[in-house]
Protein backbone atom coordinates (compact mmCIF):
# COMPACT_ATOMS: atom_id res chain seq x y z
CA UNK A 1 0.00 0.00 0.00
CA UNK A 2 1.70 3.04 -1.11
CA UNK A 3 1.76 6.47 1.01
CA UNK A 4 1.01 9.50 -1.27
CA UNK A 5 0.13 13.26 -1.05
CA UNK A 6 -0.10 16.71 -3.04
CA UNK A 7 2.37 18.99 -3.12
CA UNK A 8 0.07 21.72 -1.82
CA UNK A 9 -2.42 22.23 0.45
CA UNK A 10 -4.90 24.12 -2.03
CA UNK A 11 -5.84 24.04 -5.02
CA UNK A 12 -5.65 27.25 -6.67
CA UNK A 13 -4.75 26.28 -9.93
CA UNK A 14 -2.90 23.80 -12.18
CA UNK A 15 0.03 26.20 -12.84
CA UNK A 16 0.72 25.23 -8.72
CA UNK A 17 0.50 21.95 -8.95
CA UNK A 18 3.33 19.33 -10.43
CA UNK A 19 2.79 16.40 -12.78
CA UNK A 20 3.37 14.48 -10.05
CA UNK A 21 0.31 15.87 -8.53
CA UNK A 22 -1.87 15.16 -11.37
CA UNK A 23 -1.19 11.59 -11.86
CA UNK A 24 -1.47 11.09 -8.00
CA UNK A 25 -5.03 12.46 -8.65
CA UNK A 26 -6.04 10.86 -11.65
CA UNK A 27 -4.44 7.55 -10.19
CA UNK A 28 -7.41 8.53 -7.03
CA UNK A 29 -10.17 9.18 -9.13
CA UNK A 30 -9.92 5.87 -10.82
CA UNK A 31 -10.74 4.15 -7.60
CA UNK A 32 -13.68 7.06 -7.25
CA UNK A 33 -14.97 6.46 -10.38
CA UNK A 34 -15.30 2.92 -9.30
CA UNK A 35 -16.85 3.62 -6.36
CA UNK A 36 -19.38 5.60 -7.69
CA UNK A 37 -20.43 3.19 -10.35
CA UNK A 38 -21.72 1.01 -7.63
CA UNK A 39 -24.94 0.35 -6.11
CA UNK A 40 -23.98 2.03 -2.85
CA UNK A 41 -22.08 5.31 -4.36
CA UNK A 42 -20.82 6.26 -1.18
CA UNK A 43 -17.60 5.73 0.87
CA UNK A 44 -17.19 7.35 4.39
CA UNK A 45 -13.98 9.05 4.14
CA UNK A 46 -14.30 12.71 5.30
CA UNK A 47 -17.19 12.15 7.60
CA UNK A 48 -15.52 14.33 9.92
CA UNK A 49 -15.09 17.15 7.53
CA UNK A 50 -17.30 19.99 6.61
CA UNK A 51 -17.10 21.93 3.54
CA UNK A 52 -18.39 25.16 2.48
CA UNK A 53 -19.22 25.58 -0.95
CA UNK A 54 -19.02 29.19 -2.13
CA UNK A 55 -20.54 30.53 -5.39
CA UNK A 56 -19.94 34.35 -5.96
CA UNK A 57 -20.56 33.00 -9.85
CA UNK A 58 -23.34 31.49 -11.46
CA UNK A 59 -23.10 27.63 -12.11
CA UNK A 60 -24.93 24.79 -12.55
CA UNK A 61 -22.79 21.52 -13.37
CA UNK A 62 -19.72 22.75 -11.63
CA UNK A 63 -21.70 23.33 -8.39
CA UNK A 64 -23.81 20.20 -8.47
CA UNK A 65 -20.54 17.95 -9.44
CA UNK A 66 -18.68 19.53 -6.27
CA UNK A 67 -21.64 19.22 -3.66
CA UNK A 68 -22.16 15.12 -5.25
CA UNK A 69 -18.64 14.70 -4.90
CA UNK A 70 -18.94 16.23 -1.16
CA UNK A 71 -21.89 13.80 -0.19
CA UNK A 72 -20.32 10.71 -1.82
CA UNK A 73 -17.39 11.16 0.52
CA UNK A 74 -19.87 12.00 3.58
CA UNK A 75 -18.92 15.28 4.66
CA UNK A 76 -21.13 18.02 4.98
CA UNK A 77 -22.26 20.54 2.93
CA UNK A 78 -23.32 24.25 3.05
CA UNK A 79 -23.96 26.24 0.36
CA UNK A 80 -23.50 29.82 -0.25
CA UNK A 81 -24.49 31.99 -3.32
CA UNK A 82 -23.52 35.73 -3.53
CA UNK A 83 -27.00 36.68 -4.93
CA UNK A 84 -28.68 35.50 -1.51
CA UNK A 85 -26.38 36.85 0.79
CA UNK A 86 -24.93 39.45 2.93
CA UNK A 87 -22.66 40.54 -0.03
CA UNK A 88 -24.80 42.74 -1.24
CA UNK A 89 -25.13 44.39 2.11
CA UNK A 90 -21.40 45.25 1.30
CA UNK A 91 -19.52 42.84 3.39
CA UNK A 92 -15.83 42.40 1.75
CA UNK A 93 -14.76 38.40 0.59
CA UNK A 94 -12.22 37.99 3.98
CA UNK A 95 -14.84 38.80 6.39
CA UNK A 96 -17.75 36.44 4.69
CA UNK A 97 -14.95 34.22 4.79
CA UNK A 98 -13.46 34.28 8.40
CA UNK A 99 -17.29 34.35 9.17
CA UNK A 100 -17.72 31.25 7.52
CA UNK A 101 -14.48 29.66 9.01
CA UNK A 102 -15.66 30.74 12.55
CA UNK A 103 -18.81 28.28 12.34
CA UNK A 104 -15.87 25.48 11.93
CA UNK A 105 -15.62 24.40 8.56
CA UNK A 106 -12.80 23.23 7.32
CA UNK A 107 -12.42 23.46 3.27
CA UNK A 108 -13.89 25.99 0.94
CA UNK A 109 -14.55 25.49 -2.40
CA UNK A 110 -14.93 28.75 -4.23
CA UNK A 111 -16.06 30.38 -7.26
CA UNK A 112 -15.31 34.19 -7.88
CA UNK A 113 -15.19 36.43 -10.61
CA UNK A 114 -12.35 38.27 -9.81
CA UNK A 115 -9.28 36.38 -10.65
CA UNK A 116 -6.89 35.88 -8.06
CA UNK A 117 -9.51 35.97 -5.08
CA UNK A 118 -8.27 32.90 -3.87
CA UNK A 119 -5.09 33.36 -3.72
CA UNK A 120 -5.66 36.28 -1.40
CA UNK A 121 -7.30 34.22 0.82
CA UNK A 122 -4.97 31.28 0.58
CA UNK A 123 -2.79 33.88 2.59
CA UNK A 124 -5.01 34.93 5.15
CA UNK A 125 -7.28 31.72 6.27
CA UNK A 126 -6.07 28.47 7.15
CA UNK A 127 -8.55 26.28 5.58
CA UNK A 128 -7.86 24.44 2.17
CA UNK A 129 -9.60 26.36 -0.56
CA UNK A 130 -10.41 24.45 -3.76
CA UNK A 131 -10.35 26.67 -7.16
CA UNK A 132 -13.86 26.62 -8.93
CA UNK A 133 -13.11 29.32 -11.24
CA UNK A 134 -11.49 32.67 -10.85
CA UNK A 135 -12.48 34.89 -13.11
CA UNK A 136 -11.38 34.50 -16.70
CA UNK A 137 -8.20 33.27 -15.40
CA UNK A 138 -8.15 29.13 -13.95
CA UNK A 139 -10.56 26.59 -13.35
CA UNK A 140 -8.67 23.63 -12.62
CA UNK A 141 -10.76 21.12 -11.46
CA UNK A 142 -11.76 21.03 -14.89
CA UNK A 143 -8.99 20.68 -16.40
CA UNK A 144 -8.47 17.89 -14.74
CA UNK A 145 -11.29 16.55 -15.33
CA UNK A 146 -10.87 17.52 -19.28
CA UNK A 147 -7.17 15.62 -19.01
CA UNK A 148 -8.25 12.42 -17.38
CA UNK A 149 -11.24 11.81 -19.80
CA UNK A 150 -8.72 12.24 -22.48
CA UNK A 151 -6.64 9.63 -21.03
CA UNK A 152 -9.55 7.46 -21.15
CA UNK A 153 -9.89 7.59 -24.49
CA UNK A 154 -5.87 8.27 -25.92
CA UNK A 155 -3.99 6.59 -22.97
CA UNK A 156 -0.76 8.38 -21.74
CA UNK A 157 -1.27 11.79 -23.17
CA UNK A 158 2.71 12.47 -23.83
CA UNK A 159 2.78 13.50 -27.30
CA UNK A 160 -0.86 13.98 -28.01
CA UNK A 161 -2.39 16.55 -29.91
CA UNK A 162 -4.57 18.53 -28.63
CA UNK A 163 -6.34 21.66 -30.02
CA UNK A 164 -8.44 24.18 -27.96
CA UNK A 165 -11.00 26.27 -30.08
CA UNK A 166 -13.02 28.85 -29.75
CA UNK A 167 -13.14 31.81 -27.11
CA UNK A 168 -9.38 31.66 -25.44
CA UNK A 169 -9.31 35.09 -24.22
CA UNK A 170 -11.68 34.46 -21.78
CA UNK A 171 -11.54 31.18 -21.08
CA UNK A 172 -10.37 29.78 -17.64
CA UNK A 173 -10.87 26.50 -18.79
CA UNK A 174 -8.85 27.41 -21.71
CA UNK A 175 -5.78 28.43 -19.59
CA UNK A 176 -5.82 25.33 -17.20
CA UNK A 177 -6.39 23.33 -19.73
CA UNK A 178 -2.91 24.61 -21.57
CA UNK A 179 -0.97 23.92 -17.99
CA UNK A 180 -2.46 21.03 -17.52
CA UNK A 181 -2.00 19.70 -21.07
CA UNK A 182 1.62 20.46 -21.02
CA UNK A 183 2.61 19.44 -17.69
CA UNK A 184 1.76 16.01 -18.79
CA UNK A 185 4.00 16.19 -22.08
CA UNK A 186 0.99 16.78 -24.60
CA UNK A 187 0.95 19.20 -27.82
CA UNK A 188 -1.59 21.81 -27.31
CA UNK A 189 -2.84 24.05 -30.09
CA UNK A 190 -5.21 26.88 -29.83
CA UNK A 191 -7.88 28.14 -32.53
CA UNK A 192 -9.64 30.78 -32.74
CA UNK A 193 -11.00 34.29 -33.96
CA UNK A 194 -7.65 36.40 -34.04
CA UNK A 195 -9.63 39.09 -31.51
CA UNK A 196 -10.02 36.14 -29.13
CA UNK A 197 -6.56 34.64 -28.99
CA UNK A 198 -4.25 36.65 -26.39
CA UNK A 199 -1.34 38.18 -27.87
CA UNK A 200 1.62 36.43 -26.10
CA UNK A 201 -0.25 33.42 -25.69
CA UNK A 202 2.59 31.19 -27.12
CA UNK A 203 4.91 32.15 -24.79
CA UNK A 204 3.09 29.14 -22.40
CA UNK A 205 4.36 26.51 -24.78
CA UNK A 206 1.19 25.96 -27.39
CA UNK A 207 0.93 27.48 -31.38
CA UNK A 208 -1.63 29.49 -32.62
CA UNK A 209 -3.63 28.03 -35.44
CA UNK A 210 -6.13 30.45 -37.11
CA UNK A 211 -7.55 28.09 -39.18
CA UNK A 212 -10.04 25.27 -38.02
CA UNK A 213 -9.85 22.66 -40.84
CA UNK A 214 -6.29 22.61 -40.42
CA UNK A 215 -6.38 22.27 -36.42
CA UNK A 216 -9.00 19.46 -36.60
CA UNK A 217 -6.80 17.38 -38.84
CA UNK A 218 -4.08 18.08 -37.00
CA UNK A 219 -5.33 16.63 -33.45
CA UNK A 220 -6.47 13.65 -31.88
CA UNK A 221 -8.95 16.10 -29.31
CA UNK A 222 -10.72 18.65 -30.09
CA UNK A 223 -12.01 20.54 -26.93
CA UNK A 224 -14.59 23.15 -27.89
CA UNK A 225 -15.17 26.28 -25.66
CA UNK A 226 -18.36 28.65 -25.25
CA UNK A 227 -18.02 31.98 -26.76
CA UNK A 228 -18.40 33.83 -23.14
CA UNK A 229 -20.95 36.60 -24.64
CA UNK A 230 -20.99 37.84 -20.53
CA UNK A 231 -17.54 38.20 -20.27
CA UNK A 232 -17.33 40.52 -23.34
CA UNK A 233 -17.01 44.33 -23.54
CA UNK A 234 -17.11 45.24 -26.62
CA UNK A 235 -17.44 42.92 -29.77
CA UNK A 236 -14.52 40.87 -30.45
CA UNK A 237 -16.75 38.91 -33.23
CA UNK A 238 -18.95 40.43 -35.44
CA UNK A 239 -21.77 38.23 -35.36
CA UNK A 240 -22.40 34.39 -33.70
CA UNK A 241 -24.08 33.64 -36.80
CA UNK A 242 -20.49 34.71 -38.51
CA UNK A 243 -18.27 32.79 -35.51
CA UNK A 244 -20.50 29.92 -36.03
CA UNK A 245 -19.72 29.56 -40.05
CA UNK A 246 -15.57 29.99 -39.41
CA UNK A 247 -15.07 28.46 -36.23
CA UNK A 248 -18.36 25.87 -35.58
CA UNK A 249 -16.85 22.48 -35.35
CA UNK A 250 -20.16 20.76 -37.31
CA UNK A 251 -20.61 17.37 -38.83
CA UNK A 252 -19.66 17.99 -42.25
CA UNK A 253 -17.02 19.69 -40.79
CA UNK A 254 -15.89 16.81 -38.95
CA UNK A 255 -16.97 14.03 -42.32
CA UNK A 256 -14.27 15.70 -44.49
CA UNK A 257 -11.34 14.63 -42.05
CA UNK A 258 -9.17 11.78 -42.81
CA UNK A 259 -9.54 10.44 -39.29
CA UNK A 260 -12.31 10.03 -36.63
CA UNK A 261 -11.65 12.73 -33.71
CA UNK A 262 -12.22 13.44 -29.94
CA UNK A 263 -14.85 16.45 -29.27
CA UNK A 264 -15.08 17.66 -26.06
CA UNK A 265 -16.97 20.80 -24.11
CA UNK A 266 -16.77 21.88 -20.77
CA UNK A 267 -20.47 23.06 -21.38
CA UNK A 268 -22.88 24.49 -21.09
CA UNK A 269 -22.74 24.25 -25.05
CA UNK A 270 -24.66 27.11 -27.16
CA UNK A 271 -26.06 24.37 -29.63
CA UNK A 272 -25.53 25.79 -33.47
CA UNK A 273 -23.12 28.05 -32.72
CA UNK A 274 -19.82 26.30 -31.51
CA UNK A 275 -20.81 22.88 -31.82
CA UNK A 276 -24.18 21.73 -34.37
CA UNK A 277 -26.52 19.47 -32.15
CA UNK A 278 -25.40 16.43 -34.56
CA UNK A 279 -21.82 16.75 -32.87
CA UNK A 280 -22.52 17.21 -29.52
CA UNK A 281 -25.01 14.19 -29.75
CA UNK A 282 -22.68 12.21 -31.65
CA UNK A 283 -20.59 9.35 -30.23
CA UNK A 284 -17.40 11.18 -31.06
CA UNK A 285 -18.59 13.63 -28.54
CA UNK A 286 -18.14 12.69 -24.71
CA UNK A 287 -19.33 15.83 -22.55
CA UNK A 288 -20.97 13.41 -20.34
CA UNK A 289 -18.40 11.16 -20.09
CA UNK A 290 -16.78 14.98 -19.34
CA UNK A 291 -19.46 15.33 -16.54
CA UNK A 292 -19.43 12.03 -15.25
CA UNK A 293 -15.23 12.17 -14.50
CA UNK A 294 -16.00 15.69 -13.21
CA UNK A 295 -17.88 13.87 -9.90
CA UNK A 296 -14.66 11.14 -9.68
CA UNK A 297 -11.83 14.06 -10.33
CA UNK A 298 -13.28 15.89 -7.56
CA UNK A 299 -13.62 13.19 -5.08
CA UNK A 300 -10.07 12.62 -5.93
CA UNK A 301 -9.30 16.53 -5.05
CA UNK A 302 -11.23 16.62 -1.87
CA UNK A 303 -9.81 13.32 -0.69
CA UNK A 304 -6.62 13.97 -1.22
CA UNK A 305 -6.32 18.01 0.44
CA UNK A 306 -8.58 16.89 3.42
CA UNK A 307 -5.87 13.85 3.95
CA UNK A 308 -3.01 16.81 3.49
CA UNK A 309 -4.64 18.68 6.64
CA UNK A 310 -3.28 16.42 8.90
CA UNK A 311 0.50 18.20 8.35
CA UNK B 1 14.18 -2.98 6.99
CA UNK B 2 16.59 -5.79 8.21
CA UNK B 3 17.03 -8.16 11.27
CA UNK B 4 13.94 -9.78 11.27
CA UNK B 5 13.13 -13.38 12.63
CA UNK B 6 11.48 -15.87 10.53
CA UNK B 7 9.01 -17.41 12.61
CA UNK B 8 7.28 -19.74 9.59
CA UNK B 9 8.33 -21.02 6.88
CA UNK B 10 8.68 -23.19 4.07
CA UNK B 11 7.26 -26.32 4.59
CA UNK B 12 5.25 -25.72 7.60
CA UNK B 13 4.10 -22.17 6.20
CA UNK B 14 2.16 -24.77 3.12
CA UNK B 15 1.04 -26.80 5.95
CA UNK B 16 -0.30 -24.18 7.71
CA UNK B 17 -2.49 -23.05 4.58
CA UNK B 18 -3.26 -26.19 3.37
CA UNK B 19 -4.57 -26.72 6.97
CA UNK B 20 -6.87 -23.43 6.54
CA UNK B 21 -8.11 -24.63 3.39
CA UNK B 22 -9.08 -27.89 4.55
CA UNK B 23 -11.10 -26.32 7.19
CA UNK B 24 -12.61 -23.96 5.11
CA UNK B 25 -13.91 -27.41 3.02
CA UNK B 26 -14.63 -28.77 6.34
CA UNK B 27 -17.41 -26.25 7.02
CA UNK B 28 -18.50 -25.20 3.50
CA UNK B 29 -18.43 -28.23 1.79
CA UNK B 30 -19.54 -27.27 -1.67
CA UNK B 31 -19.11 -23.43 -0.91
CA UNK B 32 -22.70 -23.07 -2.50
CA UNK B 33 -23.86 -19.53 -1.93
CA UNK B 34 -20.48 -18.74 -0.66
CA UNK B 35 -17.67 -16.05 -1.64
CA UNK B 36 -14.21 -15.34 -0.77
CA UNK B 37 -13.43 -11.58 -0.35
CA UNK B 38 -9.41 -10.73 -0.04
CA UNK B 39 -8.55 -7.78 1.71
CA UNK B 40 -6.40 -5.42 -0.55
CA UNK B 41 -3.50 -5.53 -0.49
CA UNK B 42 -1.53 -8.39 1.13
CA UNK B 43 -5.03 -10.22 2.08
CA UNK B 44 -5.39 -10.54 -1.24
CA UNK B 45 -1.98 -12.30 -2.07
CA UNK B 46 -3.04 -15.07 1.09
CA UNK B 47 -6.61 -14.72 -0.82
CA UNK B 48 -5.28 -16.03 -3.91
CA UNK B 49 -3.22 -18.91 -2.46
CA UNK B 50 -6.02 -20.24 -0.49
CA UNK B 51 -8.28 -20.20 -4.17
CA UNK B 52 -5.23 -21.76 -5.84
CA UNK B 53 -5.19 -24.41 -3.32
CA UNK B 54 -9.02 -24.94 -2.91
CA UNK B 55 -9.37 -25.32 -6.78
CA UNK B 56 -6.67 -28.13 -5.96
CA UNK B 57 -8.33 -29.75 -3.06
CA UNK B 58 -12.41 -29.83 -4.49
CA UNK B 59 -11.79 -29.03 -7.84
CA UNK B 60 -15.72 -29.13 -8.52
CA UNK B 61 -16.55 -26.29 -6.20
CA UNK B 62 -16.87 -22.86 -8.09
CA UNK B 63 -16.36 -20.57 -5.22
CA UNK B 64 -16.74 -16.77 -6.48
CA UNK B 65 -13.74 -14.69 -5.60
CA UNK B 66 -13.79 -10.55 -5.09
CA UNK B 67 -10.81 -7.94 -3.71
CA UNK B 68 -11.91 -5.44 -1.61
CA UNK B 69 -9.82 -2.31 -0.99
CA UNK B 70 -10.55 -0.63 1.94
CA UNK B 71 -8.81 3.08 1.45
CA UNK B 72 -11.64 4.97 1.79
CA UNK B 73 -13.31 3.36 5.03
CA UNK B 74 -10.03 3.99 7.33
CA UNK B 75 -11.14 5.63 10.54
CA UNK B 76 -7.51 6.33 10.99
CA UNK B 77 -8.01 8.74 7.54
CA UNK B 78 -7.38 12.20 8.92
CA UNK B 79 -5.08 11.54 11.89
CA UNK B 80 -2.21 9.85 9.37
CA UNK B 81 0.66 12.12 8.24
CA UNK B 82 -0.19 11.16 4.43
CA UNK B 83 -3.41 9.61 2.72
CA UNK B 84 -3.20 6.32 1.99
CA UNK B 85 -3.28 5.36 -1.95
CA UNK B 86 -5.97 3.13 -2.66
CA UNK B 87 -5.70 0.02 -4.35
CA UNK B 88 -9.03 -1.19 -6.74
CA UNK B 89 -12.06 -2.91 -5.52
CA UNK B 90 -12.87 -5.61 -7.64
CA UNK B 91 -16.42 -7.38 -6.68
CA UNK B 92 -18.41 -8.38 -9.65
CA UNK B 93 -20.77 -10.03 -7.64
CA UNK B 94 -23.43 -8.84 -5.05
CA UNK B 95 -22.92 -10.41 -1.58
CA UNK B 96 -26.47 -10.29 -0.40
CA UNK B 97 -27.49 -13.37 1.31
CA UNK B 98 -23.98 -14.85 0.92
CA UNK B 99 -21.81 -16.28 3.68
CA UNK B 100 -18.73 -14.10 3.28
CA UNK B 101 -15.15 -15.47 4.10
CA UNK B 102 -13.13 -12.64 4.59
CA UNK B 103 -9.49 -13.25 4.32
CA UNK B 104 -6.26 -11.01 5.55
CA UNK B 105 -2.83 -11.86 5.92
CA UNK B 106 -2.22 -10.54 9.57
CA UNK B 107 -5.03 -9.73 12.50
CA UNK B 108 -3.34 -6.69 14.62
CA UNK B 109 -5.34 -4.31 16.25
CA UNK B 110 -8.48 -4.95 14.28
CA UNK B 111 -9.43 -1.57 12.88
CA UNK B 112 -8.80 -3.22 9.43
CA UNK B 113 -11.50 -5.68 9.99
CA UNK B 114 -13.92 -3.02 11.15
CA UNK B 115 -13.63 -0.87 8.06
CA UNK B 116 -13.38 -4.47 6.01
CA UNK B 117 -16.93 -4.96 7.49
CA UNK B 118 -18.40 -1.13 6.77
CA UNK B 119 -17.12 -1.43 3.16
CA UNK B 120 -18.58 -5.06 2.90
CA UNK B 121 -22.54 -3.40 3.52
CA UNK B 122 -22.00 -1.51 0.35
CA UNK B 123 -22.50 -4.94 -1.66
CA UNK B 124 -25.39 -6.29 -0.19
CA UNK B 125 -25.97 -7.79 3.45
CA UNK B 126 -24.26 -10.68 3.90
CA UNK B 127 -25.77 -14.10 5.43
CA UNK B 128 -22.82 -14.33 7.38
CA UNK B 129 -19.05 -13.35 7.17
CA UNK B 130 -16.31 -15.34 8.81
CA UNK B 131 -12.77 -14.26 9.15
CA UNK B 132 -9.96 -16.27 7.76
CA UNK B 133 -6.14 -14.50 8.75
CA UNK B 134 -2.61 -16.28 8.94
CA UNK B 135 -1.27 -14.66 11.47
CA UNK B 136 -3.59 -13.80 14.52
CA UNK B 137 -1.84 -11.25 17.04
CA UNK B 138 -4.21 -12.04 19.74
CA UNK B 139 -2.76 -9.08 22.63
CA UNK B 140 -3.03 -6.28 20.21
CA UNK B 141 -6.79 -5.73 19.69
CA UNK B 142 -8.40 -2.62 19.72
CA UNK B 143 -11.74 -4.30 19.32
CA UNK B 144 -14.08 -6.76 19.45
CA UNK B 145 -12.30 -8.86 16.35
CA UNK B 146 -11.53 -12.56 16.33
CA UNK B 147 -10.91 -14.61 13.54
CA UNK B 148 -12.44 -17.65 12.81
CA UNK B 149 -9.48 -19.39 11.15
CA UNK B 150 -6.22 -18.99 12.26
CA UNK B 151 -2.65 -19.78 10.81
CA UNK B 152 -0.26 -19.06 13.62
CA UNK B 153 -0.79 -16.72 16.70
CA UNK B 154 1.78 -14.39 17.55
CA UNK B 155 2.03 -13.30 20.96
CA UNK B 156 4.27 -9.76 20.31
CA UNK B 157 4.93 -6.47 21.79
CA UNK B 158 3.09 -3.72 20.56
CA UNK B 159 6.24 -2.42 18.93
CA UNK B 160 6.92 -5.34 16.87
CA UNK B 161 5.56 -5.95 13.19
CA UNK B 162 5.02 -9.22 12.03
CA UNK B 163 5.12 -9.62 7.97
CA UNK B 164 3.93 -12.24 5.67
CA UNK B 165 6.11 -12.94 2.47
CA UNK B 166 5.09 -14.25 -0.61
CA UNK B 167 7.20 -16.27 -2.81
CA UNK B 168 5.94 -15.12 -6.63
CA UNK B 169 6.67 -11.67 -4.90
CA UNK B 170 9.37 -11.83 -2.08
CA UNK B 171 11.03 -14.88 -2.83
CA UNK B 172 9.87 -17.21 -1.05
CA UNK B 173 7.11 -17.79 1.40
CA UNK B 174 7.71 -16.97 5.08
CA UNK B 175 6.66 -14.58 7.97
CA UNK B 176 8.97 -12.67 10.04
CA UNK B 177 8.53 -10.86 13.25
CA UNK B 178 10.89 -7.54 13.96
CA UNK B 179 11.20 -6.15 16.84
CA UNK B 180 10.99 -2.42 16.13
CA UNK B 181 8.00 -1.44 14.23
CA UNK B 182 8.14 -0.39 10.11
CA UNK B 183 8.64 3.26 10.07
CA UNK B 184 5.74 4.16 7.68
Amino acid sequence: MGYSTLSTKHLLGIKYITADDINLIFQTAENFKDVINRPIKKVPSLRDVTIANLFFENSTRTRISFELAEKRLSADVVNFSAASSSVKKGETLLDTVNNILAMKVDMIVMRHPAAGSHHYLSKHIDASIINAGDGTHEHPTQALLDAFSMREQLGDLKGKKIVIVGDIMHSRVALSNIFCLIKLGAKVKVCGPPTLIPKYITSLGVEVEYSIKKALEWCDVANVLRIQLERMDIKYVPSLREYSMYYGVNKKLLDSLNKKIVIMHPGPINRGVELSSDVADSDQAIILDQVENGVAVRMAVLYLLAGNRAN
Amino acid sequence: MKGGKTILAKERFKLTVERLCHELIEKYEDFSDTCIIGVQERGVLLADRVIERLKVLAPKTNIEYGKLDITFYRDDFRTRVEPLKASSTEIDFLIENKKVILIDDVLYTGRTIQASLAALQDFGRPAQVELLTLVDRRFNRHLPICSDYTGITVDALDEAYVKVEWENLDGQDRILLFSAKRNN
